[in-house]
C-alpha cells in the first residue's frame, strides 16, 4: 500500500469543539415507516444550486419516482414525486429560511404506485455513475444538500485518494444516520465498495463517534469480512465531541490534512459523503428508485413518542408530528435539523425536504431564550472555535460594520457550527452576529457591483 | 397551532455556564485566603472585607442607575472586585480610605469605561495603586500576624521590606506581615487549583508568571522561592493577572503577558525604591494587552498557501 495512505489508529488532533449533551433518545428503537400522508408538498429547491422548474401541470397523474421538477443547470438535482396521485396545485411557499420557492402539491391516492420507467441504472464507469447519481436526485443528506453528482465529479487538476464516510452525527438528538447504519448496514457497505471501485480509491475511512459503539461494531464486522481483501476500508472511532461531523474537521481528524480556506475537500485529496447518501446510492444502483423518502428523527421534550420515521419527501411536519403521537405539551420552539445548526421555524406547516434529518419540538422550559449580557472576555469562544477564529473580534468588527476588519478576522471561514455561542457564559449571540456580518459583506459586494456597472 | 413560537438563530442550545457562576467560583476560590486573613489578622479583616464588598456593590448599583444602564450587580463581579481590593489592603487601614478605594475601582476604573469586560486595567489593582500613591503611610503600615492577641504589638514590615527574612514555613502559612490576603501561600494556591479545575482560568498565566519571576529572581541574584512566596506575587499571579477583561484571550498572548508580569515584578522589587512590584507590573502589562493580542492572533484553520498533510 502507498505509504502515504495510512489509516490512523486514533483521530488526529483537531482544534476547539464543545461537549454538547448527546440526548440520543431514539438510538435504540427501530425506525417506523410512516404510511403515505393524504397529500405532500414538494418544494422545487431542496439543494444548493439552481432551483428546479416544475415539469408537471395541475391535474396530472403522477407516480412514485416520476420526475416532477428539473433544471438544465449543472449544480442542481431533479426532484421526483414521492407518492402516487394527482397534482393539485403549484404555488410559491415559504421555505425554512424564509425565502419563497415553487412547490408542487400532490394529493396521494394511497397506493404508492411505482413509476413504470424505473429501472436500475447500468454503471460501467465514472461518467455512467455521475449520470446515474444526477438522475437519482441525490443531494448531500447530511444537511447541506449539495448535489452529489457535482461532489463526485472531481476536477481533473485535483488528485483525490481518500473517501471519508461521515457517520459522526455530532448534533444532539439526531440518530437518523445511526439507525441507517444499524438497519441498513448492507447498503452502507455495498455503497462504500461500489464508490471505491468506480472512483478507484485505495483508502476509505468511515468516521463514527464513539457514542455509537453498536454502529462501530456492526460496520467493523462487515469491513473485516473477506470483501475487503486489500484492507482498504477501515472504521475510525472518533471521540464524541461537537462538531466532528463538520467536513473540514472530519478531514483533519481522519487524515491530518487541512482544507485550505475557501477550498473544497478535494483540495485536501478527500471526498466526504454522508452515510445515508452512500446507503441510498447502493439501493438506487440495485432498484433504480430515486430519492423519494427520508429517515427523520423526531424528538424534543414536547414530542409524545420520539422516534425515527421514514417519510415521503414533501410530507408536512404537522403530519409527521401527529404520526408520532402529537405534542406532549405546548411546543414553543420547532427546529428543522439539530439544535446546534438547525433552523427554527415559526410553525409546523413546513414540508420535509431531501436534506432534512430531524424535527425537534421543545417546550417553554427548553426553548426560552436567555438574556444576553456584556462580553467578559473570558476567551471561551476562542478556545471552542474549530476554525481557530476569534469570534469576539469578528463580532466587534460586525458591530462597527467594518467590512475590512471582518475580512481580516476571516469571517468567511466561519461555518456557523455554533460552538462559540454555546460556550459563551454571557449568552452572546455570536453566530447570529457573524451571519449578520456575512450579510453586510454580501450587500457591500452587490453595491460595488452595481456601482461598477453604473460607470 | 395558535401559540407563538420562539424563532431564533442557531445554536438553540447553550451551555450552563454564566457570568454569575464564573464570578461565584472566583469568590469560592478566595474563601480560603479570606479565612486565613481572619485567622492571621483578626476580626478587623472580616470587617474590612465586608465594608469593601458592600461599597463596591453599592457603587456599581448607583453608577449604573445614574448612567441609565441596566443593573448588573447580579453578575457578582462587583463582589469580586471588593473582595480582591480588601485582600490587598493592610488590616488596620482607616475604613474611609478603603471606601475611597472602592469608589475608584468601581466608578472610575470599571463603570466609566463601560462596565464589566470593558475596563482596560484591573479595577482592584488600579484602586490599590491610587491608594498607595495618595496614602502611602496608611498603605504601608503593616502589623505582625496575630497582633490582635498582643495589645502591645508594634508596626511591623512585610517579608520583602524587613531586614530579617521570614522562614519558608511562615510564608507558606502566611504568619507574616502584609496585606490581608497575600500572606498565606497555601490558601492562595488552593484557590488557584480550584479555579483551574473548574476551568474558570487557564493555568497558563499563573504558572508562567511564577516560573518567569523565579527565573528572573535567579538572574538578579535573589532567592527565587522567597520571592515567589512573599509579597503579593501569588495573589497577583492567580487572581489579578488572570482577570478576563485585562489579560489576553489568546494562548500565546497569555504566555507573553505572564512573562512580562513576572520579569517586571522582580525588576521593580529589586531596583525600584518600593518593596513591592506586583501591582505596577500587572497594570503595565494590562495596558499592553490589546497589542499583545494583535500580535498573537491564532492562524485560522486552513489559512495556508498549500494544504499541509501526509500527501
Amino acid at each position: 500500500m502507498d505509504k502515504n495512505l495510512t489509516f490512523p489508529k486514533k483521530p488526529y488532533r483537531t482544534h476547539g469543539g464543545v461537549h454538547v449533551p448527546h440526548r440520543k433518545n431514539t438510538a435504540h428503537a427501530q425506525s417506523v415507516i410512516m404510511p403515505p400522508p393524504s397529500s405532500v408538498t414538494i418544494p422545487m429547491s431542496q439543494h444548493i444550486g439552481a432551483p428546479c422548474k416544475p415539469v408537471v401541470k395541475v391535474g396530472d397523474v403522477v407516480s412514485v419516482g416520476q420526475i416532477i421538477g428539473d433544471s438544465d443547470a449543472y449544480v442542481s438535482a431533479p426532484i421526483h414525486s414521492s407518492v402516487s396521485g394527482t397534482v393539485k396545485k403549484i404555488e410559491k411557499i415559504a421555505a425554512a429560511d424564509g425565502s419563497k420557492v415553487d412547490a408542487i402539491t400532490i394529493e396521494s391516492d394511497g397506493e404508492m404506485r411505482m413509476y413504470e420507467g424505473i429501472t436500475p441504472p447500468v454503471i460501467n464507469d465514472l461518467s455512467d455513475l455521475l449520470k446515474a447519481v444526477r438522475a437519482s436526485g441525490l443531494v448531500g443528506l447530511g444537511g447541506a444538500g449539495f448535489p452529489a453528482h457535482v461532489k463526485l465529479n472531481i476536477p481533473p487538476d485535483k488528485e483525490v485518494d481518500t473517501l471519508i464516510i461521515n457517520v459522526a452525527e455530532c448534533e444532539p438528538y439526531i440518530t437518523a444516520d445511526h439507525r441507517e447504519v444499524l438497519e441498513n448496514s448492507w447498503a452502507v457497505m455495498s455503497g462504500v465498495y461500489a464508490l471505491k471501485d468506480i472512483l478507484g480509491l485505495k483508502r476509505i475511512i468511515i468516521g463514527v463517534e464513539n457514542n455509537k459503539p453498536d454502529a462501530i461494531k456492526e460496520l467493523r464486522t462487515i469491513a473485516d469480512h473477506e470483501v475487503d481483501k486489500y484492507d482498504e476500508v477501515r472504521i475510525l472511532a472518533l471521540k464524541a465531541s461537537y462538531p466532528y461531523g463538520a467536513e473540514k474537521v472530519l478531514i483533519k481528524a481522519c487524515t491530518n490534512r487541512t482544507v485550505p480556506m475557501g477550498g473544497l475537500p478535494s483540495d485536501a485529496g478527500c471526498i466526504v459523503m454522508n452515510v445515508a447518501s452512500v446507503a441510498f446510492l447502493a439501493e438506487y444502483m440495485k432498484t433504480g428508485v430515486p430519492l423519494v423518502k427520508k429517515r427523520i428523527t423526531v424528538d424534543g421534550d414536547a414530542i409524545k413518542n420520539p422516534q425515527n420515521v421514514i417519510v415521503p419527501v414533501g410530507t408536512s411536519v404537522k403530519d409527521i408530528i401527529e404520526f408520532c403521537g402529537g405534542y406532549k405539551e405546548e411546543p414553543k420552539k420547532l427546529i428543522m435539523g439539530g439544535p446546534m445548526m438547525g433552523a427554527s421555524v415559526s410553525d409546523d406547516s413546513l414540508f420535509i425536504a431531501k436534506q432534512n434529518n430531524a424535527i425537534l419540538a421543545f417546550s417553554e422550559k427548553e426553548a426560552r431564550l436567555r438574556e444576553e449580557s456584556a462580553c467578559i472576555r473570558c476567551g471561551r469562544c476562542v478556545d471552542a472555535c474549530p476554525m481557530k477564529l476569534m469570534p469576539t473580534s469578528i463580532c466587534q468588527a460586525v458591530d462597527a460594520k467594518d467590512t475590512k476588519a471582518m475580512m481580516n478576522a476571516n469571517i468567511l471561514n466561519c461555518m456557523e457550527c455554533g460552538c462559540c455561542s454555546y460556550a459563551c457564559p454571557a449568552n452572546r449571540h455570536l453566530v447570529h452576529n457573524i451571519r449578520l456580518g456575512k450579510q453586510i459583506l454580501n450587500n457591500e459586494k452587490k453595491r460595488q457591483m452595481t456601482l461598477k456597472e453604473g460607470k | 397551532m395558535d401559540n407563538k413560537m420562539y424563532v431564533s438563530s442557531s445554536p438553540h442550545f447553550r451551555s450552563n455556564s454564566s457570568t454569575t457562576k464564573i464570578m461565584l467560583d472566583v469568590i469560592i476560590a478566595l474563601v480560603p485566603a479570606s479565612i486565613a486573613s481572619v485567622i492571621i489578622f483578626g476580626p478587623m479583616s472580616l470587617m474590612l472585607i465586608a465594608v469593601c464588598i458592600a461599597t463596591c456593590v453599592l457603587c456599581e448599583y448607583f453608577s449604573r442607575k445614574i448612567m441609565k444602564r441596566d443593573t448588573t450587580i447580579g453578575d457578582l463581579s462587583a463582589v469580586v472586585t471588593g473582595l480582591l481590593l480588601a485582600l490587598n489592603l493592610p488590616v488596620n487601614i482607616n475604613p474611609l480610605i478603603a471606601i475611597f478605594g472602592c469608589v475608584v475601582a468601581i466608578v472610575v476604573v470599571k463603570q466609566m469605561f463601560g462596565g464589566i469586560g470593558m475596563n482596560f486595567v484591573n479595577p482592584a489593582l488600579a484602586a490599590r495603586i491610587v491608594l498607595l500613591v495618595s496614602f502611602p503611610n496608611a498603605m504601608m503600615t503593616w502589623v505582625d500576624a496575630f497582633w490582635y492577641k498582643n495589645p502591645d504589638a508594634v508596626a511591623s514590615a512585610t517579608p520583602l521590606s524587613c531586614e530579617t527574612p521570614a522562614s519558608y514555613m511562615d510564608l507558606l502559612l502566611g504568619t507574616t506581615g502584609g496585606s490581608l490576603g497575600e500572606t498565606c501561600a497555601v490558601a492562595l494556591v488552593l484557590g488557584g487549583i480550584y479555579l483551574v479545575i473548574k476551568k474558570v482560568i487557564s493555568p497558563i498565566i499563573p504558572c508562567v508568571y511564577i516560573l518567569s519571576s523565579g527565573l528572573m529572581a535567579l538572574v538578579v541574584g535573589e532567592d527565587p522561592l522567597y520571592q515567589i512566596l512573599s509579597g503579593g506575587l501569588l495573589l497577583g499571579a492567580i487572581f489579578m493577572a488572570t482577570d478576563y477583561a485585562t489579560s489576553p484571550i489568546t494562548k500565546w498572548g497569555k504566555v507573553i503577558f505572564a512573562i512580562g508580569c513576572g520579569v517586571l515584578t522582580i525588576l521593580l522589587r529589586t531596583y525600584s525604591n518600593m518593596p513591592e512590584g506586583v501591582s505596577f507590573s500587572i497594570i503595565l502589562m494590562n495596558i499592553l494587552v490589546p497589542h499583545i493580542e494583535a500580535l498573537t492572533t491564532p492562524k485560522a484553520f486552513g489559512k495556508v498557501k498549500k494544504a499541509k498533510g501526509d500527501k
